[in-house]
């Protein structure tokens, strides 16, 4: 019984070490209005960090909807990317603001 | 030169400003005072939209309208405040009023599709007009470089309006 436990959970552990050791956080900022870098190249795993410098509320949000991040005024939001692909996402605010984010497996 | 001043002036006008067209350049009080208005006009014009509009996208805009419009006046309430200036009332802020004030009541009239078509056509007329006194009057005018800042992000967010207005006023058609 209880080595049955312990087991799945030191695995669990060594499975979440190795996956954190690889990831990377990648910034992206939004500035008057704008997105950058507007094009950038991620991991099945890494986390993106939207930084929001204005006083606006922005979204980072897909065009497929895969995913829809709220960045209030001042604030960073955060997405751990776990599909590979080509993601548009835009701000739903601004639709003006628009970017590509492309994840390799 | 010339040509420059009569555009400013013609932009000046478009917005309604007697005072303004007749050449004076405004001060960086009464600039503040025409930038906050033009403003709490435009919340004002998208509160009546979010009781009104029945179309979507047009709601949504409108609800853009008020968060992005009151995030700026914020910041403007936040400048003066710290530059320890008053605002000015002016004879452009004063016509900017009485129009909007006509505006609301003329779209009140209006229901369902009339008054989604009216308010969109309104707000990239709006956003046009308040957009161009910015880049040709209020923005050169202003000596204070954090106001000038300001009406610099102002300006770059309005013109997403315009286009986002005119991207929903496509739509409707």
């Amino acid at each position: 019984m209880r080595s049955g436990r312990i087991l799945p959970i030191a695995a669990a552990l060594l499975l979440g070490a190795s996956v954190s050791a690889r990831a990377a956080t990648i910034q992206i900022s939004m500035e008057n209005l704008e997105i950058m870098p507007a094009e950038a190249s991620v991991r099945v795993g890494d986390t993106i960090e939207w930084i929001n410098k204005d006083v606006l509320a922005h979204t980072a949000t897909a065009r497929n909807g895969d995913f829809d991040v709220m960045l209030p005024p001042k604030k960073t939001g955060t997405l751990v990317v776990k599909k590979a692909g080509t993601f548009e996402y835009y701000c739903r605010f601004h639709p003006n603001m628009k970017a590509t984010l492309t994840v390799a497996p | 030169m010339f040509v420059r001043l009569s555009a400013a002036i013609a932009a000046i006008s478009l917005l309604g400003g007697a005072a303004l067209a007749q050449g004076a350049k405004p001060t960086d009080p009464q600039i503040a005072h025409i930038a906050y208005t033009a403003g709490q006009i435009d919340i004002a014009a998208a509160k009546q939209a979010l009781s009104k509009a029945s179309n979507k996208d047009v709601k949504t805009f409108a609800q853009d309208m008020v968060r992005d419009h009151e995030a700026v006046n914020k910041q403007a309430l936040d400048l003066v405040k710290k530059l320890n200036v008053t605002p000015q009332d002016n004879d452009t802020s004063k016509t900017l009023s009485k129009n909007a004030a006509e505006k609301i009541a003329e779209l009140d009239k209006l229901n369902g599709a009339a008054f989604d078509k009216a308010y969109v056509a309104n707000e990239v007329a709006y956003h046009k007009a308040v957009n161009s006194a910015l880049e040709k009057t209020l923005i050169p005018s202003a000596n204070n470089a954090e106001l000038k800042s300001l009406l610099q992000t102002g300006l770059k967010i309005f013109q997403g309006h315009e286009q986002h207005a005119e991207h929903v006023a496509a739509e409707l058609k």
